[in-house]
This record gives structure tokens, sequence and C-alpha cells, in this order.
């Protein structure tokens, strides 16, 4: 599958606060309504700039913190088709498998804001169009990889009635 | 060849010869959910037509809003209390207390394997048991089939040698091992702690360590289960839920660390990552408006005592309001008991009831723009209290407590040197 889109570039150590702000605890339940405010503390603009598609591209250890599955999940509600970092933090990067938010690992450092991306997940080759040239993610583990092609760990479960990993 | 402590429980847990790096199925003995991630995971089975739970202790705690501030919220503890109730799972509603604070205290055994949809379900860790943090559906799935599946984590050795000085804690010695691994620096991998450093810290100060253990992106935070761990089990009335677990002595480590105890001073993790740590010298005279003694991390009575002892006679600078939160309803009787809430009151702090209090920005003490709060909870992350214009510093019960005397941030040992702590 080749997503297409435009890249929004962010920092190091992205938390899942600053991707989903324990002010909108009320709204966990709502996630459209939460979805509204995905990475506001990051860039409070975010929302209103993006558009479905797009790429979120950041540095080091991104979604470290808390385990809430909202972060991942709301990402991929507001429309942003997968996220690209040099490092991703143990619990997000579960949970963004689980609940189907493609994951890229890779060296993000020449990839720019606007910049137009073309990410080919199943080789997990990313071109960078608008600079003309290409970047190779690293692969997922074929556990999660297993996970991610079902469509997430419910789909999963409920196709193979077990864990099937290997 | 031998085994770390990870290795061990996850051999015993999924009945394979489980090595750093294999994928193993293992079985779940606690599962574990609070009010601001149950919902979601209640969803999920929902949706999987899942209505009873397999996990052999499943639970949800309310404790991130409690009592609830908001309607929505209400509507979600609604949710999780009909849910448990039709399910088999147990529930500890408001006023028992922190999820973390609840499992140590009357669940969770030596060896066990915990998942709980909270990141410092690695807390468990200090008692021996396999306990990390994960997503809602994770931790949904798990509980309804009793079983999930881990990436068998590499193991960082925290050696840790000799005695804590005067006014210097465990908080201060994991802030000091956080900022020398930076807050990736542990990614998937296990924290086992262990040496006479840790052998000699109490269970309060021990579960303060595999705690923050996620905080430099570890998976859990291992302490074998010794003598200590006996003795609090047995103060629970849960001796028969203990057994002996330590690693191989010839275990493979990725790597091991060393830290000299006696060398270590009071920590401070300024704006805005934990492994922004800075020896308290360095933050001295930083003024404070908010001082909050609490939660998962240090809102245990022996934390309460520290603080009390610090504060008895005392009052807090008229420009700093003092939160305190005792972790559990436990926690919070035997306060009562001890006079220590009295100490509080009269030093003008303000008792919260048992849970998460203002730790994530739910309610409870939000901060006002360019407010700083000093804090004894895990997390400083911007926004974490409620407001992104917020500023955060994170220390130990007795630098909350002085500082909330002096209204600024300050150095304990000012304190301790004129009381040595008693041995032992």
């Amino acid at each position: 599958m080749v997503l297409k889109g435009r890249v929004w570039k962010f920092g190091d150590s992205i938390s899942t606060d600053l991707i989903c702000p324990g002010r909108y605890f009320h709204l966990r339940s709502n996630l459209p309504e939460l979805a509204k405010h995905v990475l506001e503390d990051a860039d409070p603009e975010f929302v209103k700039k993006m558009s479905e598609g797009d790429f979120v591209v950041a540095g080091n250890n991104f979604g470290l913190g808390s385990s809430r599955e909202h972060a991942p999940t709301i990402i991929k509600l507001s429309g942003v088709s997968a996220v690209l970092a040099k490092s991703f933090a143990r619990i997000f990067y579960r949970n963004a498998i689980n609940v189907g938010l493609p994951l890229l690992e890779c060296n993000t450092d020449k990839i720019s804001e606007g910049d137009e991306l073309e990410v080919d997940l199943s080789t997990g080759i990313i071109k960078d169009k608008t600079k003309g040239f290409e970047l190779r993610a690293k692969p997922l583990p074929r556990a999660m990889l297993n996970i991610l092609k079902d469509g997430g760990l419910v789909a999963h479960i409920q196709k193979h009635k077990d864990f099937k990993l290997d | 060849m031998g085994k770390t402590l990870a290795e061990k429980i996850l051999s015993e847990k999924s009945g394979q010869n489980a090595r750093a790096g294999d994928i193993v199925i293992a079985k779940v003995d606690v599962a574990a959910f609070q009010d601001g991630t149950g919902p979601l995971g209640v969803k999920q089975l929902q949706k999987m037509k899942i209505s009873k739970v397999k996990a052999k202790t499943a639970l949800f705690f309310l404790d991130h809003a409690a009592p609830s501030p908001r309607k929505e919220l209400s509507n979600d503890h609604i949710l999780l209390r009909e849910f448990s109730r039709k399910s088999g799972a147990k529930l500890s509603d408001i006023g028992e207390g922190v999820i973390h604070q609840r499992l140590i205290e009357s669940f969770v055994k030596p060896g066990d394997v915990v998942i709980g949809g909270d990141s410092h379900t690695c807390t468990s860790g200090a008692l021996g048991a396999f306990a990390t943090g994960m997503g809602s559906t994770d931790v949904a799935i798990g509980m309804a089939m009793g079983k999930t599946w881990f990436r068998v984590p590499d193991t960082f050795r925290i050696e840790v040698q000799g005695q804590l000085p005067p006014g210097v804690f465990s908080k201060d010695l994991i802030l000091y091992l956080i900022g020398q691994l930076g807050a990736d620096g542990a990614t998937y991998k296990a924290l086992e702690f262990g040496g006479d450093g840790i052998e000699r810290l109490s269970m309060a100060s021990r579960f303060v360590l595999s705690n923050m253990a996620v905080e430099a992106g570890a998976k859990v935070g291992l302490i074998a289960s010794d003598r200590k761990t006996r003795e609090y089990l047995k103060s629970r009335g849960r001796l028969k839920d203990w057994r002996p677990i330590a690693p191989d002595k010839d275990a493979t480590y990725e790597r091991v660390i060393r830290i000299n105890a006696k060398k270590l001073v009071p920590q401070v993790a300024f704006p805005h990552t934990v492994d922004n740590t800075k020896p308290v010298t360095r933050a001295k005279g930083i003024k404070v408006d908010q001082v909050f003694i609490g939660t998962c991390t240090n809102g245990r009575i022996e934390d309460l005592k520290i603080a009390a002892k610090i504060l008895k006679n005392k009052k807090r600078a008229s420009h700093t309001r003092l939160i305190i939160v005792p972790a559990s309803k436990n926690v919070y009787l035997e306060a009562m008991k001890l006079g220590l809430l009295e100490i509080f009151v009269r030093a003008g702090a303000i008792i919260m009831g048992p849970g998460c209090g203002p730790c994530v920005g739910v309610h409870q003490g939000v901060l006002g723009d360019g407010e700083v709060c000093l804090s004894t909870a895990n997390r400083n992350f911007k926004g974490r209290m409620g407001n992104p214009k917020g500023f955060i510093y994170l220390a130990s019960p007795a630098t909350a407590a002085y500082s909330a005397i002096r209204g600024k941030i300050s150095d304990p040992r000012e304190i301790f040197k004129k009381r040595p702590r008693k041995k032992g």
C-alpha cells in the first residue's frame, strides 16, 4: 500500500500528554471530539492546518509517557496516514499497531515540514518527492506485522481466535 | 546459562525457555484498568461480544477522576461499574486509592505477570512481579483471554552499593538514574535493581524505583523478592502470597550500571522532561506556587511520615499552596491514626481523598498560566497538570515538604543535618 501526503514536522520527545492532553480527559469516550485536540500542546494549529493523508514526522522517542491508547487512536482518526520518527516509545508503538496506525522508524533529519512524501508500507521505502531522496524504514517485528496486516489486535483475535504471531 | 528476573518469570508463565529477544505467550495473573483507559478497553470487549473475563484477577480502579468532576467522566464510571458487575472483574471505587498502590497492597504476588492499562503498572515490579503498562486493547484482550504476548526484554542490571545519606531518598536515586540514562535510554528493556543498596531499602522506597522505570522507557522495573518483601506482605496479612524469587548469579545482562548511593545528593527534574534532572543545589531559590505530595510514586505512609516530620509545627509559605493526597484509603487511615493529617492541616495543607489527585490534570489543583509546581509525582511533561503554560518540577517528599515551608525549592539536607536519621 502506498501512502501519499504532506509532512508536518515535530521535534523529539512528543509525549502522549502533548498528543492527547489530560485536560480533555472527559472526552475520552468521545473520540471524534477528542481528535479535534490531537497534538494540540505540540502545535495548537495542527488540526486546522493538516489534511487527510498527511504524515506526522518527528525525532526521538515519539509517544513517550502514558499508556493511553487514545493517543495513536486520535492521530489515526484525525486523518494522519502514518507517523515517521527516529524512535518510538514502547507502549505507544504497540498501541499504534493494535489500532492500525502505521509507524515507520527511520532517520527523519533530512525531511522538512511541507515535503511531499510517498510511503510504501509493504517495502518500508519512503520517497521524499520534494527533495528527491529515498529512505528505508526499519522493518516491523514479525509479530507486529502479523497484527497490523490483520487490521489491528481486535481483528487479529477475531480472525484467529487466539494470538497467531509466527 | 542463568536467567534474569524477567527471563525467569516469563519462562514460568509461558512454559517455554524464555530468553531475551524471544516472543512468548504468557499467562496473565493480574489484569487491571483505571478509569481513563478502562472505558476504551470495555468497548473493545463489547465490540468482540466478550462479556466474561478469564484472567485470575481482573480489576477496575476508579482513581484518576475521583470523585468525578464532570458528567462525561461520571458516565464512564457507570460503564465500568456495570461491566465489572457483569463480567466477574472486581471494582475498586472512588476513595479506595490509586491502581498501583492498591495492586501492591492487596493483589500482586512475587512471580506474577501483571498487565495494566496505565504506564506505571511497573510499580509492582518491586514485589518481583513482571508488571507492565499496556494500552486498552492489549489489556482488554489479556483480561478476557487470561494471557498475552511479550517480547522477552534484554535487561539492564542497576547495581546499587551503600546507604543513601541523610536527606537523600530512593526518589533521588531514580531521578539521578533517569537523568543518566535519558527518557529513552532503556526503551524495550527490563531494569533490574539489586546490590546491597537495594537490599537495605524499605519496600516503600523500592516501589518508587520500579514505579519510575518507565520514565527511562523500560518495560519493567524488577527487584528480587526477599526478606523485606516477605515482611511487607506479612504486614498486609498476605504472608501466604510470599515466595522468594531472584535472578541467577550467572544471568546475562546487556548492561550493568553501578551507582554508589553514598555519593548521591537530592535531585530535581526540571520542566518538561523527567530526564532533565539536576542536583537540588542547582534549583535552590526557584519560587514555588504549589507543592503536591502524593501519587503512586510517593503517596505512601512512609512518604507522609517524612513530610509530617518536616511540617510539624511549621507553616507553608503564604504564597505556596500545599496539596497532600494519600495514595490509598489504607494510607489515609494510617495517616489519620498517626496524627499526620492534623500536622498537615495545621501546616496549611489541603488533604484530598485517596486517588491520583492533580497528577494527570483532571482535577484538584490544575496550574495557572506561568505557575510552578513542585511535585512528588513521576511526570512533568508540558500540560501534564492540566495547563501547558504551567511548570512542573519533580522531587522527593522531603524536598517537597521543606520547599513548601520556604516557598522556594530548597535542599532538605539542611534539616536532616541537624536531625540524623535512625539506623535502618
